[in-house]
């Protein structure tokens, strides 16, 4: 296993106290692996992805847990060595390309930092390989828009040239929070296709945040449901759509309009909104907006096996599980 | 990028011109104050008053009026003060400039750099006693006045311990050109320098750390530490860079804002026979030519640097490069 998450708790100091943002996440993500992370806005998603990188600065948060990346625990790793691993073995891919480059340089110029830190090579060298990544990554020009400023680019231009600085020094995981979500339909689709086609030519595994269950669909091997900081869900993408054992997934599934048959008048939401993490209640998270809340849910319920997946649920123990959806052929 | 520096050019001196009527018309053209008997003096005689109004044309429309005066202050050069008659103007404060000059560079250059370093270290410390201690001492700064501070110094380096070891080295007030004797220019100037950037001391590292706080929350830092780089190397290259933005527009604003006069306080302080000392006489006599002539030159500095400031935008930040 590439990437081991265990118990992953992100406490942040909210009003005087410590309030875990995310708590007890574990996954794991495999070689040549796509890991799709899916929740609301607040779910704890990017948290989760920081974490991961150690970019949590917030003075006073507190990470406990395990992440083991190649056997290595990350959680607790002294600054100078993680920073060799950042950039160089783990890279990140931001949601807003408009904002994550650095106005006042050139594109290319930030790409060669990020080489230059991490290998001792000149400053020639660095540009040729710019240039041939940002060519890989279907950027017309690639030579011409290396000497551009960020703001002269479009925003599929520079997500494209984002990757490309991410992919930069052959990372073996690459984390993408929300890389589609800033960008035009058609400009999605193409930037889905280059991340899929990494682990073909790059060999990198990809840990994919989004809120978006189309993109999950098109993309992902596994899927990792997040509700309120806690995991709802996980388990392979295609039985987790087919059937899912949460009533959360099988609600956000829900809401994606249907390709076939009938077209409904409105698609079905889901009433209210998550809570605060300051406010979650003491069981499950979900039992406030779930339509199958009943007693049993005033306990948080703890994650267990139900087919293929994991569920945070207690429907499937209760002999009850949800009915499988009917699903169309899924791209695989 | 050239039309952009042509269209700058061109509105600075709009602005040069708008500012000469407008200092024209409150001093010569308000009702009631007759400019020519000032100029002619106390109990002149007819024909001396006449002579004048000839002169400057006192006689004819505004407009004349106006023009004139422009042409006796930057063509001829010899616009005479009212109240020492005979005095030329223009050459006074040419005289004058270079002292200003002086004393403002030398106080500009320390204070960027303690400032820089200050707000760096403050920004980088954030939080620690260290940052509380540095932004203490630049409010400090920031609250003591110029002129008492001018007087300590000068209490200190030429009365009361001059003969000590410290401050044996400091010359008598005054000011020794930089032509003359470049060691000498240096000693004359060195107090005066530190007095006058202690308060911009106080301000700029407090505005620079302001700024490389607010910018830590950018995306592209958060970037720049993605990428594997140092703290020291984000915050540098990526912070400071973009936080220079700000600082550069400022500190136009107040170099150009001392080199015209602003630094009054501390060239009296230090008997430097600068422009803001000038300005200070002119108005204190009412020498109109005098006053004239010191506003139009205050005024020329601050737009020429208002020009400056903007060109070096163009090089500070690509986006206004393209007319974004």
């Amino acid at each position: 296993m590439l990437l081991v998450v265990r118990d992953l708790t992100v406490a942040l100091p909210i009003g005087g106290r410590l309030v875990p943002i995310v708590e007890s996440v574990s996954f794991t993500l495999g070689a040549r692996e796509i890991l799709g992370i899916v929740g609301e806005s607040g779910s704890g998603k990017s948290v989760t992805s920081l974490a991961i990188m150690g970019l949590i600065d917030v003075p006073g948060a507190r990470v406990s847990g395990s992440v083991r990346f190649r056997g290595r625990e990350l959680v607790g790793l002294a600054p100078r060595a993680y920073r060799a691993l950042r950039g160089r073995e783990i890279a990140m891919i931001f949601q807003d390309p408009m904002t994550a480059f650095t106005p006042v340089y050139t594109v290319g110029r930030q790409i060669d930092e990020q080489i230059r830190v991490h290998q001792k090579i000149s400053r020639a060298d660095a540009r040729s390989r710019t240039v041939r990544l940002l060519g890989d990554m279907g950027v017309p020009d690639p030579e011409r828009v290396a000497g551009r400023y960020p703001h002269q680019l479009s925003g599929g231009l520079r997500q494209r040239a984002m990757i490309a600085m991410a992919l930069s020094c052959n990372p073996a995981l690459l984390i993408a929070d929300e890389p589609t979500t800033a960008l035009d339909v058609t400009v999605q689709a193409q930037i889905l296709d280059l991340l899929r086609g990494l682990r073909r030519e790059y060999g990198s595994s990809v840990l994919l945040i989004t809120h978006d269950m189309g993109v999950v669909a098109e993309t992902c091997d596994r899927t990792l449901v997040l509700y309120s900081g806690l995991v709802a869900e996980r388990g392979p993408t295609g039985a987790l759509f087919a059937q899912p054992g949460h009533p959360y997934t099988a609600a956000l599934l829900d809401s994606i309009p249907p390709l076939h048959g009938p077209r409904p008048a409105r698609l079905p939401s889901i009433p209210g909104s998550p809570p605060a993490p300051a406010e979650r209640p003491a069981g499950c998270p979900f039992a406030p907006r779930c339509a199958y809340a009943h007693e049993a849910c005033a306990v948080r319920p703890a994650l267990v096996a139900s087919g293929v997946q994991d569920v945070a649920c207690v429907l499937p123990a209760e002999g009850r599980p949800l009915p499988p959806r009917f699903v169309a052929e899924m791209s695989a | 990028m050239v039309m952009t520096v042509l269209r700058r050019l061109g509105q600075t001196l709009f602005v040069l011109v708008g500012i000469s009527v407008l200092v024209f018309l409150v001093f010569f053209a308000t009702p009631g104050a007759d400019p020519t008997a000032r100029i002619a003096g106390r109990n002149a005689s007819p024909e001396t008053m006449a002579r004048v109004r000839v002169e400057y044309g006192f006689d004819r429309p505004l407009p004349v009026q106006y023009a004139r005066m422009m042409e006796k202050l930057f063509v001829t050069r010899d616009l005479t003060s009212y109240v020492n008659r005979g005095q030329k103007v223009v050459p006074e404060i040419l005289e004058a400039a270079p002292v200003t000059v002086s004393l403002v560079s030398g106080a500009a250059v320390i204070w960027v750099v303690l400032s820089v370093v200050m707000g760096v270290i403050a920004a980088a410390l954030r939080g620690s006693w260290v940052d509380r201690g540095l932004m203490m001492l630049g409010l400090v700064g920031i609250s003591i006045p110029v002129f008492w501070l001018g007087q300590v110094v000068n209490l200190v380096t030429q009365s009361r311990y001059h003969e000590s070891w410290l401050f044996s080295w400091v010359p008598g007030l005054g000011y020794v050109p930089l032509t003359e004797d470049p060691l000498g220019w240096f000693r004359a100037l060195a107090l005066p320098w530190l007095t006058l950037a202690v308060l911009f001391v106080g301000i700029y590292s407090r505005v620079l750390r302001a700024d490389l706080v607010a910018v830590q929350s950018e995306d592209f830092m958060r970037t720049a530490r993605a990428k594997g780089l140092s703290p020291a190397r984000v915050l540098l290259v990526h912070g400071l860079r973009t936080s220079m933005i700000t600082f550069v527009s400022l500190f136009g604003l107040d170099f150009a804002q001392l080199v015209g006069g602003g630094a009054l306080l501390t060239e009296v302080v230090f008997g430097l026979q600068g422009v803001g000392r000038l300005t200070y006489q002119a108005l204190s006599n009412l020498d109109l030519p005098l006053i004239m002539a010191t506003v139009m030159y205050s005024a020329v500095f601050v737009v020429i640097a208002n020009a400056v400031v903007d060109m070096l935008y163009l090089l500070l930040d690509p986006r206004v490069r393209d007319g974004r």
